[in-house]
């Protein structure tokens, strides 16, 4: 018997009628006012995300950025200090452990953002493959984490702070005060493609946090931002889910992140079985799809070919708020994972035709 | 949001009985429940239903989830408009949101609907 946790917020969600819902091992708002209505307050305005069941681990000692290369696929060397930089943390199979955004403190002091599903295991795998000249230690528990995203998303927490936004880069932090509250770590990264923070706060402070920016952003349409429309958000960009589109079973080359890979970085672990997967060519592919007859690919339902044989499966599928048709990512033959090929999804068994189109589904321009 | 002059089912949908011709749709409970709807799959007219069987499909961003039909008899109207704007189940789901007509096998089935009453007494149950 497991009992759900709470983030700090959580009072402040029951108060705004937020649907609760078990995920990750927390009780978490799914939905507030609605998924589409989030949405699109996230793609035109601003909107709030509490994350704070995410994980944070911070690897500190002399060999912490020799130990993180050794754990994670992209090259931790080429960034500097107060920037951050998206990568997998791989098994010996090339296979995803999770993915990871690694931020550099220091030389001696990385601080790695994890998913809150894998934060135990996460943990685990890289205190026990870390080596020595380095502490990893779980801080998740001190941390609550508010994503601020949205076109209003800067104009806005810089309201709210004395630190100069403007200097903070897309994948780059600060330390600083925020609504009065000293030494939070300011993000500039996200999960829907809009511009906007993720803002590290110590637990205790979160609500007053997250009431300032509510207060302050009202003007702008501010609003608080469910799981659901986090779902559509970050699915509307292509950004990889955990245990949907990316899990131990498939590589970054299979998942369409061979950005993430540098196998001349020297060694690390999966790297080996990735330059076999790359020598011997990938057999199947994550890429988009369109669904043209109404219904949504959901995860888990299986491409197919003419036969009815199945050759792959859907990982996320939703309707996208912003195109008003249905989207989905999914695993298909190589052969087929060409824009333009036409693959087969059983929906509940009535095949129905699909598009492999170009991802990010949706760009600046198709929203105009 | 429970019309008294409708009957319902402790499946979330409605019934308009006008003789032996049974309106039916789903709750306004049932289009909050399911959150935006995008699609929705009916029987065509002349199609036989079996009371408490699945008569058609309606999709949600959330989530997928069958009708059920409140009767057995004949489909003999099927809201063709609704297939091309799912949408009006969340904003209308009493009007413009009718899913089919049937006409009843047997008129003494519709003793088993329930009353306005009776379905918000249910709902209250559920909300606990």
């Amino acid at each position: 018997m497991s009992v759900l946790l709470r983030t700090p917020l959580y009072a402040l969600h029951q108060k705004a009628g937020a649907r609760l819902v078990p995920f990750a091992g927390y009780e978490m708002p799914v939905q507030y006012s609605g998924v589409m209505e989030e949405h699109e307050c996230v793609r035109n305005a601003v909107g709030l995300f509490d994350v704070s069941h995410m994980g944070e681990v911070e690897f500190k000692g002399p060999r912490a950025l020799e130990r993180v290369q050794r754990l994670v696929s992209n090259d931790v060397a080429t960034i500097k200090d107060g920037q951050a930089i998206y990568t997998g943390l791989l098994n010996e199979r090339g296979g995803f452990v999770d993915d990871l955004i690694v931020y550099r403190f220091g030389a001696e002091h990385f601080f790695i953002c994890v998913n809150a599903s894998n934060r135990q295991k996460d943990f685990e795998w890289m205190k026990s493959r870390a080596g020595d000249g380095v502490t990893v230690t779980d801080r998740s528990d001190e941390f609550a984490q508010i994503a601020v995203q949205g076109p209003k998303a800067a104009a806005l927490t810089q309201k709210l702070t004395p630190y100069n936004l403007a200097f903070i880069k897309n994948y780059h932090c600060a330390m600083g005060e925020v609504a009065g509250v000293r030494d939070v770590i300011i993000s500039r990264t996200g999960y829907t493609g809009e511009d906007g923070f993720e803002l590290y706060v110590p637990g205790a402070h979160a609500p007053k946090i997250w009431e300032a920016l509510m207060e302050t952003g009202a003007p702008d349409g501010v609003k608080p931002i469910g799981l659901g429309a986090r779902d559509t958000l970050r699915l509307e960009m292509r950004m990889a889910l955990y245990g949907n589109d990316i899990d131990d079973d498939h590589s970054p080359y299979e998942a369409g992140l061979g950005w993430i890979v540098k196998l001349g970085k020297g060694d690390f672990i999966g790297r080996d079985a990735l330059v076999k997967q790359k020598e011997a060519g990938i057999t199947r592919k994550l890429v988009g799809i369109e669904v043209t007859d109404g219904r949504i690919a959901r995860h888990g339902y299986k491409i197919v070919d003419e036969a009815g044989t199945v050759t792959g499966e859907v990982t996320s599928g939703t309707q996208s708020p912003t195109l008003k048709k249905a989207i989905a990512l999914a695993y298909v033959p190589s052969s087929k994972a060409e824009v333009g090929s036409t693959v087969l999804v059983d929906i509940r068994g009535k095949p129905a035709p699909a598009r492999v189109v170009k991802t990010p589904f949706v760009t600046k321009t198709s929203r105009l | 949001m429970i019309p008294k002059d409708l009957k319902y089912t402790k499946d979330h949908e409605w019934a308009r009985v006008e003789g032996k011709t049974v309106t039916v749709g789903i709750t306004h409970h049932a289009q909050k429940e399911l959150g935006d709807i995008v699609y929705v799959e009916l029987p065509k007219v002349g199609t036989q239903l079996v009371e408490h069987q699945p008569l058609g499909v309606v999709e949600s961003v959330k989530a997928v989830s069958d009708i059920y039909s409140p009767l057995s008899g004949t489909v003999v109207g099927s809201n063709a408009e609704l297939v091309n704007a799912p949408q009006d189940i969340n904003a209308d789901p009493y009007g413009k949101a009718w899913m089919i007509k049937i006409e009843v096998a047997d008129e003494k089935a519709l003793a088993g609907l329930l009353s306005a009453a009776q379905y918000e007494e249910l709902l209250g149950k559920t909300a606990k």
